[in-house]
């Protein structure tokens, strides 16, 4: 809609995008300044933490599970840790590998889905992963065997690439042999050395200018690059136990998206989670390789770049191909597939790194272990206000790109934070209505 | 001359993405169904969009907004078919638990603003609105009945997908009976088979993805669980997951109420 009067612009997402994807995108200009800008999801409600209520400890892995057809992993552990905190229960050691293990499964599959589906076609200019194939066959193909060997993982350990079922609160139902394990040694060793070729290959995209100050959030854990447990960190100096994440974040619920909005307490400016924010914090946790590499595509101590989001992802791939190697290497079945305890009433937290950033839960269970209140953060709703604040600083910079450029931009920028994958993908129509003063660029 | 590709239309309405995303996961022959039909719709792959009419659309999730009642309508109208990918679109998937209470209630306990929220208080199948050629069952569904329902279509046969229950395919593969033999609970018996036998094969009951089997008996279901020792409340709870608003399974679970 035009609103041309006293120097305004408005630069707006079709209605039509909320009809037809779950995103939209609207800003309003006065002159060149930025007077509102909002990104918003419409992703319809499914009420997840109602329909938990009542329901049986156990049962919340599988049901959160269902949160997301691409980061399940991420619901199934960080519940069932928030019950293993309430119940008192410590799982083995080689239960702890295994999850990390199954969760490096769900970091190649949901990263190479990203990087290659989603967000590459954005850099070399084509509509989608299969018209890109049409130029850069072996590219695609590599990418496409990448993801399959991280569906292996999840298969062989979780039964299942989406929804896996053998994961429960203590652990697992059953535990693969170790040499079922040994035999994806060779696909493993494949992907470590292809994710190396690939990072190098993303690394020479054209990347977009845009620095941004961000703040970053994730798990730090002293021993290794945090993935399934840790403290809380970032790099402001906050360093907590999750336990007292909702001291220290809340979420606002705002009229323009069905996903709740995710701030500090006490901090005006957003946050942000994922794979930028991950590296940023606990780079010197990476291994050697994966420091080398990084530093091989460029990536310095610190990447303020959301564009560069892309080679991270791609560092992290290369990684979780070397650290599950060295897992699967070093794996020994545990006496106890599960450990398991007398339930009791309590509150617990769970919070692991999804592929997109720290994904929180937090339970209260009456003493027979039935789930009388359930919160869940995922990573979207925490990196909504920062997608916004990169779209605030993106758009001023690019005020004079013609519509369907500025449209591109725009679009390529959510996908930076590959929000979650039909939000991630090319949905944003945008239409951008200039006022009088200025010629339609 | 070559023949026109058939035109492949893929929709997402309430759901976790993992229906579409097995599409995708058919990593070895992606790029070849891309050669055999073109694919004029698919936010989640695609910037491309082309306009209807599409030969099939696949549809995941369930009907939960006014907006999605008018969605579904149109999207019908313009395909000559159309095939639901998976539980959230075949039954209403684990967000239909909210048709069991009372909606106001369901939306204050998330949302600190209700009023900014335009959702209906059911989660419903697609097929409550409009015409299905073929609902696909699973949660998510399986990547090889998902192709072998794209080829019939395409080729003009109806699909090869088996109505017998989980049990059979326990048999078929050798996986020993969870129930017989270490006497857990298992809902195998009434469920549809083809998720590839994953639950059992782990040492883990089947917990109904693929939803009820074709004349299911869950009556004599429910009376073995309970001679297992699960209370009435543990049996109602298990038939309300991810299919709990499939009708056999929503009638049983009521019977325990």
């Amino acid at each position: 809609m035009s609103k041309g009067k006293g120097g305004k612009r408005v630069i707006e997402v079709d209605a039509l995008a909320r009809v037809e994807g779950e995103g939209a995108l609207y800003v309003r200009l006065k002159g060149d300044r930025i007077e509102q800008l909002r990104f918003s999801i419409y992703e319809p409600p499914r009420f997840f933490e109602a329909l938990l209520e009542g329901r049986d400890y156990s049962d919340a892995p599988d049901i959160t599970a269902r949160i997301c057809g691409i980061c399940p992993v991420a619901y199934l552990l960080g519940s069932s840790q928030a019950m293993e905190s309430i119940l008192g229960l410590a799982v083995s050691p080689e239960v702890r590998a295994l999850r990390r293990l199954i969760y490096c499964g769900e970091w190649i599959a949901s990263h190479v889905l990203h990087v290659f589906f989603l967000h590459a076609p954005d850099f070399l200019g084509y509509d989608d992963a299969i018209a890109m194939a049409k130029d850069h066959p072996e590219m695609v193909k590599d990418a496409l065997r990448l993801k399959k060997i991280g569906n292996a993982l999840l298969e062989t350990i979780g039964g299942r690439a989406v929804h896996p079922v053998n994961l429960k609160v203590g652990g697992f139902y059953s535990v693969p042999e170790r040499e079922r394990l040994l035999t994806l040694r060779d696909d493993l060793t494949w992907g470590m050395e292809t994710a190396r070729a690939l990072t190098l290959r993303v690394s020479s995209f054209d990347f977009p200018t845009l620095e941004q100050d961000y703040c970053c959030v994730s798990l730090h854990h002293p021993d290794e690059y945090a993935i399934t447990e840790g403290r809380l960190v970032s790099d402001r100096g906050l360093d907590i136990p999750i336990d007292a994440f909702e001291q220290h974040f809340d979420e606002t619920h705002v009229d323009h998206s069905t996903a709740l909005h995710g701030r500090m307490r006490g901090r005006e400016a957003p946050y942000l989670v994922g794979p930028l924010a991950r590296y940023n914090n606990n780079r010197e946790q990476l291994s050697d390789s994966a420091r080398a590499l990084a530093e091989a595509a460029g990536l310095g101590a610190r990447v303020a770049n959301p564009f560069k989001s892309i080679v991270v992802r791609m560092v992290e791939v290369f990684y979780a191909f070397e650290e599950a190697l060295r897992l699967v290497d070093g794996w020994t079945p545990p006496a106890a597939a599960a450990v398991e305890g007398p339930v009791r009433a309590g509150q617990g937290s769970g919070c692991t790194e999804a592929p997109r950033g720290i994904c929180y839960h937090r339970y209260v269970l009456d003493r027979e272990g039935r789930i009388l209140k359930a919160r869940i953060v995922p990573p979207t709703s925490q990196n909504q206000p920062q997608m916004e604040a990169d779209l605030r600083a993106l758009v001023q910079r690019n005020l004079a790109l013609p519509d369907d450029e500025l449209q591109w931009l725009c679009e390529q920028n959510i996908r930076n934070y590959d929000p979650c994958i039909s939000c991630a993908t090319h949905f944003l129509r945008l239409t951008v209505e200039r006022d009088a003063r200025s010629t339609r660029a | 001359m070559a023949r026109k590709r058939p035109r492949l239309a893929v929709w997402k309405f309430s759901s976790c993405d993992g229906c579409q995303l097995s599409l995708l996961d058919c990593e070895d022959d992606l790029l070849a169904i891309a050669e055999r039909v073109e694919i004029a719709q698919f936010l989640e792959a695609s910037r491309a969009t082309a306009p209807g009419p599409y030969d099939l659309s696949l549809v995941e999730g369930s009907i939960s907004t006014p907006e999605e009642i008018e969605r579904i309508k149109a999207i019908r109208m313009q395909s000559r078919h159309l095939i639901t990918l998976g539980a959230c679109a075949t039954a209403g998937g684990i967000q239909a638990l909210r048709n069991l209470r009372e909606f106001d209630q369901v939306l204050a306990s998330v949302y600190a603003h209700p009023d900014y929220i335009d959702a209906l208080a059911t989660a419903t199948p697609v097929s409550d609105h409009v015409e299905v050629d073929f609902e696909l069952r699973g949660c998510p569904v399986n990547k090889g009945q998902l192709l072998e329902v794209l080829n019939a279509f395409l080729n003009g046969r109806p699909p090869n997908v088996s109505t017998y229950s989980q049990c059979i395919e326990c048999k078929r593969s050798g996986t020993v009976c969870v129930m017989v033999a270490k006497g857990q609970p298992c809902l195998g018996p009434v469920t549809q088979a083809g998720c590839g036998n994953v639950c059992p094969a782990c040492g883990r009951g089947c917990y109904g993805c693929f939803g009820p089997a074709e004349q299911a008996n869950t009556g004599a279901l429910s009376d073995q669980l309970a001679a297992l020792g699960m209370t009435e409340r543990a049996v109602r709870q298990y038939y309300r997951l991810f299919n709990n608003n499939a009708p056999a399974f929503r009638e049983e679970s009521k019977r325990h109420e």
